[in-house]
């Protein structure tokens, strides 16, 4: 690790975007590049290589302060659009989160439930400018005597709206089957009965932390693009884990480390948040995100050039294993298997079928590396690194 | 294996002819009947899925046709918001005609109106409620 031919630091890959002469290319076509140069070519000649990732991540949400009414209220319950929110923080703060649902939703009563409005929703009407119908319910105190207030809020009107996701960004995630008779509906989506067919979620060589499988340069202070703005790494994210097991190339064959997120709520765009509805489980919010990776040596170099051939994970079985948490691996799959529209497992073929998009995956990468290209986005010194997390 | 949904009316004079059964004893075709009204001046309508061999489907949707029946494709009826989609592709697992599928190498999910059934299970299970029902109000007149 420590004879690298070539060093670089961010101070000096920033001033190279600054003077214009920063090299920039998407982690797709850095495959091709560390493919035909080799990493420590590559390391030289490339600067920044882009990923991207659209994919609904729960645990994403947004801290919203709503403004003090005349008389103020401590607001002890919350709903946005009827979705509840968490008041238990401050007297006009919430947190509002993506997989809440809205308070009348039948939920599974009727399974397969829809959940069509949750907390993702809510989020991504405020984004698009729409009115949002808040009520607040509150015991009284001497200082804040009102006890209920229903107004509409606009994003806009609002004093301060920030989203903080405390896990996103999966590195790797398990492909999904069914063995069972019945139809299952999971966050993973439908899966049909007897292995119908296999689901699975991230971008393969376009996402983020496969193309940084040590997280050896993001950490707290890495500049991203989120939800169509930049945002930052804040964090590792919950379940982060980097102790799993590992390919030669040293990326992990299971879900492994994770990102906390957070923006400015009011910088970002509805394309690139979006609230979904999982049939049968719940609500989310469809996240773009997108992390430049600093080429910073022929290591990182090589790790980038990762391509979907070289990225596998577990085949899980969602109808019986999982839920019993009794999760085990039926079979290893490549990225470029899934991909191509089949799997094959135990001698029979399931059409696979992603529930990340990697359209706008690769949109994603594609702007990021066009912000850096024009000197509108410059890269983030990390002041702690994911990798000692 | 080919599938579309069907709407048919047709008049008085012919609502004794059996046309299910010679939908699959001479053309070999599947019928899923999901709706049939005769109305009280005895004309009548159905709305069904016809699945079988493309060239079958052809020459049954022919024999209908020859008898006075107004046949219709209601594929037209489930429409994409393209706005909405973003390009997961979950949809693909559930779609049973093979009408929404992914164009490889990019990724892009497609519709195929043609191969459309109308079945509605895309709507539901679309993450990003981007597949819609657009009721054609002539089938509950």
């Amino acid at each position: 690790m420590a004879n690298h031919k070539t060093k670089k630091t961010i101070d000096e890959i920033n001033r190279r975007i600054k003077e214009g002469k920063v090299v920039v290319v998407t982690a797709e076509e850095m495959v091709g590049i560390v493919k035909e140069n080799g990493p420590g070519k590559a390391a030289k000649d490339i600067d920044v290589v882009t990923t991207g990732t659209f994919s609904p991540m729960c645990s994403s949400g947004a801290f919203i302060n709503f403004g003090h009414s005349k008389p103020p209220i401590k607001a002890s319950q919350v709903t946005l659009n009827d979705v509840p929110a968490y008041a238990g923080l401050a007297a006009v703060d919430i947190y509002i989160g993506a997989a809440e649902p809205a308070i009348d939703d039948p939920l599974n009563k009727v399974h397969p439930g829809q959940f069509k409005y949750g907390g993702g929703h809510v989020i991504h009407d405020l984004i698009s400018g729409k009115k949002v119908r808040l009520v607040a319910r509150a015991y009284t105190t001497d200082c804040y005597p009102k006890r209920e207030i229903k107004k509409q809020i606009r994003l806009s009107d609002l004093p301060y709206a920030v989203l903080v996701n405390p896990r996103n960004a999966y590195q790797n995630y398990h492909c999904a089957v069914n063995l069972q008779d019945k139809m299952i509906y999971t966050y993973m989506g439908v899966l049909r009965p007897k292995a119908g067919n296999a689901n699975y979620a991230t971008a393969g060589q376009l996402s983020p932390l496969l193309n940084d499988p040590y997280c050896m340069t993001i950490g707290l202070g890495t500049r991203i693009f989120l939800g169509g703005a930049q945002g930052y790494v804040t964090w590792a994210g919950t379940q982060h884990n980097l102790s799993v097991a590992r390919g030669k190339n040293g990326v992990p064959l299971e879900p492994g480390a994770t990102l906390m997120v957070m923006g400015d709520l009011k910088a970002m765009n509805p394309r690139w948040l979006v609230g979904v509805s999982m049939l049968g489980y719940g609500c989310s919010l469809a996240v773009g995100m997108g992390i430049p990776i600093p080429i910073l040596n022929e290591d990182i170099a090589r790790y980038t050039g990762v391509s979907d051939d070289d990225i596998f994970t577990q085949v899980i079985d969602y109808g019986k294993d999982y839920p019993a948490g009794n999760a085990r691996s039926l079979g290893v799959v490549s990225y470029a298997e899934l991909k191509s529209g089949t799997i094959t497992l135990n001698g029979k073929t399931i059409q696979s079928v992603p529930v990340s998009s990697y359209v706008r995956a690769r949109e994603i990468a594609g702007i990021l590396k066009e912000w850096i290209q024009k000197g509108q986005f410059y890269l983030g010194q990390p002041q702690h690194l994911l990798k000692d997390m | 294996m080919y599938a579309k949904m069907v709407h048919l009316r047709f008049p008085r004079e012919i609502v004794n002819e059996p046309i299910v059964m010679n939908l699959v004893k001479r053309f070999d075709l599947s019928c899923n009947i999901l709706k049939a009204t005769i109305y009280p001046r005895k004309e009548g309508m159905v709305v069904m899925e016809l699945s079988g061999h493309r060239k079958n489907y052809k020459s049954g949707v022919k024999y209908l046709k020859n008898l006075g029946i107004k046949v219709d494709n209601i594929s037209q009826d489930i429409k994409r918001n393209e706005e909405k989609c973003f390009h997961c592709g979950a949809c693909t697992a559930v779609c049973p005609t093979g009408a929404l599928y992914i164009e490889r190498p990019e990724m892009r999910v497609a519709f195929d109106k043609d191969k459309c059934s109308a079945c509605e299970l895309c709507v539901i299970a679309c993450p990003a409620k981007a597949m819609e029902v657009n009721f054609d109000k002539g089938l509950l007149e």
